[in-house]
């Protein structure tokens, strides 16, 4: 709160000291709730771990009262969902960077408080164009042409379909979560037509394209399948934290984000930085798009992108933006979501305990938000302070 | 051709019962300034309480009785999904977090409840097989005998189970209630202009409160149709869909209001079938058609954005959580 | 003498350690009509807060018909029947205005809409008020959305009624209306308090005048024994030595010619009028009047940030002797024309800084483009934090501390050195020392001599007469969006300022029909 101008602060923040007939005849409130200025950076942490590991108990209770299982063996299994095998541990590490790419994406959208719920969308779409290439000229170009196009197609869709809204909201301010939302679901159907389209069959299943001459593939890295896809999305994190962090479109992005006056007053276009921001945000989407495309499913589904686009929005809220946490809350989800599946095959559950897992960690740690921005304050402690 | 129009009339309306229902929980949200993203996990919590409710009692009960059948499964389910709006409104109004991380939070834990005791509730009494509730399915989906006396005009008014009634009376009434009462009144003001509504003695918290949890209850009520009316008593994983997102985006179309959402999830829920209905279409076409609902939904977006038009306009401070000392 | 209305006695009030009103009594009765008269600052606003149950006071009691009350809450002040119009208009854009006025209200009977539009135009026609009940708020002038609140204060049954500062966002043919209105509920047997600092207002509507000045209060007179002088003496109050050091402009030039200015804001109301100055380097220009005469949007239109109808803003770039419009143009082409201006707005963390930006990111603002760098460069930016920080000694625990945790005295330190450090040419603060503390006030008065001294030409909008009447070469009165006059700041009086601000055009029919009292 700003209190430089001469107004005066709002009733209840006023110490309730002089006059004691005030006191008798003023009902104050048992406590109330005032904003914090700041917190330290430690006690933050330190309240999210509390969140964090209060959820992982909580977690650990339910699927104690579910399974029988001893709260710690829960864990133990859990453990061997990720790690037990080597391909195990690869697959996490598949599918953190994979979730971690598309929240790369959408990061510099929420810096800039414009509300991005498409990257689902933007990420199938990239997939649907590179996956168009690699069906129809799969296999008269070249494999380097070829995953060249289909990189070019992929980002050049992303960028359409995150910048349409952008377009929108800049010129009309329409609102963008809706748009964007929406715009999942028309990627959505896109995808349905167009394997309609490509199997005639009906089946609606594309299957794995290419299989035979690999053409169009992404190569493998040190013999492993997904090392490059890793590779890319680590390179891709140092680039968005140096971007956001050092770069000049970054700085604008924190200033439109935290103050639209201040960016008028300092001359910013804001429209153009809304524009370019949603296409950088839609262009990294649809890369996400073509790796997983290229580089691991080969074929196109409308889950390629398994609900990733939204987890991603948590992932990156939770990171409080910063990419390099991002690795570890991507790397917290996906964990819970392999370790629940875990116990789900083993106890013949259904897997989507792992849902559930995550959506309770995913409730403790945005409830625990409350306590970073506001403090509460009880009645005998705020007149302490106020005198 | 008279006949087949009504039977495509009577689909497209079958199918937009469940999101009628979403819709107008949605929009009672919406007007108290809460975007809830949560609601297509909370429909399909809405329809697995009352196939657990319903599979409970089908289970202990050798007899079940037609009136029980009906209301266990009603209430079980108004309960699931009025907790899971409660855990929203708790985390949104009394701690002030993030409106749409929280609702899309809501959603995968939804649809993973709904998904896992679907999945597994069987397993718990030592079954296998897939969950079928017919008894119960056949109550939901009892309708007036003498509708089938009534030729087409039977078919297209009175072939339905009580849910699909209690859908469009839940819709009017919301839409009074929001347009011709004072509480209404005052539960928009709230979404618009929180402050306002605070300085002129509206208990804002609670108006919050209320409306979320019972336009909660009220999507719920959606799944519930889904699988008791729709699917007779079954559940499939996924098998809800994307209903969810599609009952938000009618909110969209129909600007806001519960009376329009009626005709809109019809039209929704026509656009949804006719794909099937329409003989002849290739299966591209079909998923073409499937697009539309969120085409012309991103279309009536942009035009009402572009005429600005305030009675077309969201709730002022729809996605924006009030604190009283932020001034 | 009958019992009046509402009476306070010995109110005090204080907010930390600023006093906003020390041992005030006065009291109004029905049937009349109150003015509380005071500059900017002096406490009105607060006062009559504590009537209406926002604030609370630390001493001091209140009676209303003779009867000692409490007053903790709005709810209290409705059942005493108090109903104030704040300036800030609390309404609903998309309601209607019947739907607005009965909005919250626990009435017993059934609500419709159509009773209600019958009785708001039953109380419409009792006072004269012209406005349509199923209007849409956002279809409304702001003097058809100052009647909505009226009207929803007379729904509530109030008896004693606080407007503050009802004229300021009226035409003067809204205001004859108002007054007319006002005089009709006089007559009705209301007791009305209006807070204005507008004299000619107060002459021809009032029957007695309180007058405050900071947060004291001076004494009431009837408005028919007392005349415009001595109302200002009393309102402006006798001259205050400051002791602030002012040389001699030296050679100064015409740096920046603004001609024939003419702005509306987004309401449509006209918020600069035909407004013509010149500001030369090496004087500071002093601005002077009732806040919100004009002087942000006047700032603005220089800066790039206000659209302006007609009129020039001509800048003589001292190096090249070229003449630039600066009419319309953005910042950013304010700035690639090689003009250098900076400004310190009124609204420091929500325009002038980023809050959550730390000392050092906030220091790049201004200059964070400058170089075809993909990068931001932040070693000179930090260097220049740290610099400003020792030379300014501004508290803060280092050069990344957010600059929302700092005081306010030093967020503008912060501010006025980065804007002194782009060697401006030409340098305009708004209300610079509002809420700072007399060290960090005369902090930043030394550093606008030290500009003048410098060669720039600067600007200074002030709300103090004394510190103006010090610190400035030249000063320029406005008011209602209009140049009332330019005086010379060593020879002008704080009466002759005072007078000026107040002045307006003459308003036709203010007086009641047929000349009364005060004639």
């Amino acid at each position: 709160m700003s209190d430089l101008n001469n107004k005066a602060p709002a009733p209840e923040k006023l110490p309730a000291s002089p006059a004691p007939e005030a006191e008798k005849k003023v009902r104050e409130p048992l406590f109330h709730i005032v904003k914090r200025a700041g917190i330290p950076r430690l006690k933050a942490w330190g309240i999210r771990v509390v969140a964090i590991l209060l959820a992982l108990l909580l977690n650990a209770l339910i699927i104690h009262w579910l399974t029988g299982l001893d709260p710690l063996a829960v864990y133990k299994s859990m453990f061997d969902g990720s790690f037990s095998t080597s391909r195990k541990f690869w697959v996490l590490l598949q599918n953190t960077a994979m979730l971690l790419c598309i929240a790369l994406a959408v990061t510099p959208c929420y810096k800039m408080r414009f509300w991005n719920l498409g990257a689902e969308g933007q990420v199938l779409i990239g997939a649907l164009s590179s996956g168009a290439l690699m069906f129809y000229v799969g296999d008269k170009l070249p494999s380097g042409v070829l995953i060249a196009l289909m990189l070019g197609a992929a980002l050049l869709s992303g960028i359409l379909w995150a910048g349409f809204p952008a377009l929108f909201k800049a010129r009309f301010g329409t609102n963008e979560t809706l748009f964007t939302l929406m715009m999942n679901y028309v990627a959505i159907q896109l995808v349905n037509t167009m394997i309609a389209i490509w199997v005639p069959s009906g089946s609606g299943v594309l299957g794995i394209m290419n299989s035979r001459t690999n053409n169009g593939w992404l190569p493998t890295v040190f013999g492993q399948k997904y090392a490059l896809n890793i590779i890319i999305v680590s390179l891709l994190t140092v680039f968005m934290f140096i971007y956001l962090k050092y770069s000049k479109h970054g700085y604008e992005i924190a200033v439109v984000g935290e103050s639209e006056n201040t960016a008028r007053y300092i001359g910013i276009n804001v429209r153009k930085v809304v524009i370019r921001t949603a296409a950088l945000s839609g262009c990294i989407a649809g890369l996400a798009g073509f790796l997983l495309m290229a580089g691991s499913a080969h074929t196109v589904s409308n889950t390629i992108a398994g609900g990733n686009g939204f987890t991603a929005v948590l992932v990156s809220w939770l990171a409080k933006f910063n990419p390099f946490v991002m690795i570890l809350t991507s790397l917290l989800i996906e964990f819970l979501q392999k370790g629940a599946g875990e116990i789900a095959q083993a106890f013949r559950l259904s897997s989507d305990i792992a849902d559930i897992a995550t959506g309770i960690i995913l409730f403790f740690i945005i409830g625990c938000e409350f306590f970073l921005n506001y403090r509460i304050m009880f009645r005998h402690k705020a007149q302490k302070e106020g005198k | 051709m008279l006949a087949v129009l009504a039977s495509f009339l009577h689909s497209s309306i079958v199918q937009g019962i469940p999101l009628l229902f979403g819709a107008t929980g949605e929009i009672l949200t919406e007007k108290s300034g809460h975007l809830n993203l949560g609601i297509p996990g909370i429909m399909y919590v809405g329809g697995i309480s009352g196939i657990v409710g319903g599979y409970l009692y089908e289970h202990f009960c050798e007899r079940p009785v037609a009136l029980l059948c009906i209301l266990i499964p009603l209430v079980c389910s108004l309960l699931g999904s009025g907790l899971m709006a409660l855990i929203y409104c708790f985390l949104t109004v009394t701690l002030r977090a993030n409106q749409n991380v929280t609702g899309l939070a809501l959603t995968t834990f939804g649809t993973g409840i709904g998904n896992f005791l679907g999945g597994s509730l069987l397993s718990f009494f030592g079954e296998s097989g897939s969950i079928s509730l017919l008894t119960i399915g056949k109550w939901y989906k009892a309708y007036p005998v003498f509708a089938d006396k009534l030729g087409v005009f039977g078919e297209i008014f009175c072939s339905y189970g009580f849910l699909a009634y209690l859908a469009v009376i839940v819709a009017l009434l919301v839409h009074y209630f929001l347009n011709k009462t004072r509480a209404g009144l005052n539960l928009r003001s709230v979404g618009e202009n929180p402050a306002t509504a605070d300085a002129a003695g509206i208990n804002v918290t609670r108006y919050k409160y209320w409306s979320t949890v019972i336009g909660g209850m009220i999507a719920g009520l959606g799944g519930l149709y889904f699988v008791m009316d729709y699917t007779g008593g079954t559940w499939t994983n996924n098998g809800f869909g994307d209903r969810g997102w599609l009952a938000i985006a009618i909110v969209i179309f129909a600007l806001w209001k519960p009376a329009r959402a009626i005709w809109c999830s019809f039209v929704f829920g026509g656009l949804y079938i006719c794909a099937v209905l329409i003989p002849g279409l290739s299966s591209a076409a079909k998923e073409v058609i499937k697009m539309a609902p969120y085409l012309v939904t991103i279309v009536v977006l942009v035009l009402s954005s572009v005429h600005n038009r305030r009675e077309n306009q969201p709730p002022a401070s729809l996605g924006l959580n009030y604190f009283r000392e932020d001034r | 003498m009958p019992v009046p209305a509402i009476e306070l006695k010995n109110i005090t009030k204080t907010f930390g350690s600023i006093i906003a009103n020390k041992d005030v009594s006065l009291s109004a009765s029905r049937g009349e009509i109150l003015a509380l008269l005071g500059e900017n600052g002096s406490g009105k606003t607060t006062l009559m807060n504590m009537i209406a149950g926002i604030y609370y006071p630390d001493s001091g009691q209140i009676f209303i018909d003779g009867k000692e009350v409490v007053i903790a809450s709005p709810k209290d002040a409705f059942r005493y029947k108090i109903g104030m119009i704040h300036q800030h208009f609390k309404l609903v854009d998309v309601f209607s205005a019947a739907e607005n006025i009965v909005l919250g209200l626990n009435e017993k009977e059934r609500f419709d809409i159509a009773k209600v539009n019958e009785k708001v135009r039953t109380i419409s026609e009792t006072y004269g008020f012209e406005i349509d009940p199923a209007k849409k708020i956002y279809e409304m002038s702001v003097s058809e959305k100052q009647t909505v609140e009226i009207i929803k204060v007379l729904y509530r049954g109030a008896d004693i009624l606080i407007l503050d500062e009802p004229t300021a966002v009226l035409t003067p043919q809204e205001t004859r209306k108002l007054f007319a209105v006002l005089r009709r509920m006089r007559d009705a047997g209301k007791a009305v308090i209006i807070i204005t600092h507008k004299l000619h207002e107060v002459l021809a509507l009032s029957d007695k005048v309180a007058v405050l000045r900071k947060g004291e209060y001076i004494g009431t007179v009837l408005t028919k024994d007392t005349n415009e002088n001595q109302l200002t003496e009393m309102m402006v109050g006798k001259k205050v030595s400051l002791n602030i050091d002012r040389a001699e402009p030296k050679d100064p030039q015409d740096r920046l010619t603004v001609t024939a200015l003419d702005a509306v804001n987004r309401d449509g109301v006209k918020v600069l009028d035909d407004v013509s100055f010149v500001a030369r380097s090496g004087e500071i220009l002093g601005i002077a009047g009732i806040a919100g005469s004009g002087q942000r949007e006047l700032l603005e239109a220089i800066a790039g940030l206000q659209k302006v109808g007609s009129g020039s803003i001509i800048y003589h770039d001292p190096k090249t002797g070229v003449d630039e419009d600066l009419r319309n143009k953005t910042p950013l082409e304010i700035r690639d024309l090689g003009v250098r201006l900076s400004f310190v707005p009124e609204d420091r963390l929500g325009m002038g800084l980023v809050g959550d930006m730390d000392i050092v990111d906030n220091m790049m603002l201004r200059s964070y483009s400058k170089g075809r760098s993909f990068f931001v460069e932040r070693r000179s930016p930090k260097s220049l934090a740290e610099k400003i920080i020792e030379q300014l000694e501004v508290v803060t625990p280092g050069v990344s501390t957010p600059v929302r945790r700092l005081s306010g005295g030093n967020v503008q330190k912060v501010l006025v050195g980065r804007e002194i450090a782009a060697a401006p040419t030409v340098f305009m603060a708004a209300y610079p020392v509002r809420g700072l503390d007399i060290n960090s006030s005369y902090t930043i008065y030394n550093l606008l001599n030290a500009q003048k001294e410098s060669g720039v030409a600067v600007i200074f909008v002030g709300e103090d007469l004394d510190v103006l009447l010090e610190l400035c070469d030249r000063i320029l009165v406005i008011g209602s969006g209009k140049v009332t006059g330019i005086v010379d700041g060593r020879t002008a009086t704080k009466e002759e300022i005072g007078l000026l601000m107040t002045k307006s055009d003459h308003i036709e029919g203010l007086h009641e029909e047929g000349g009364s009292a005060n004639e």
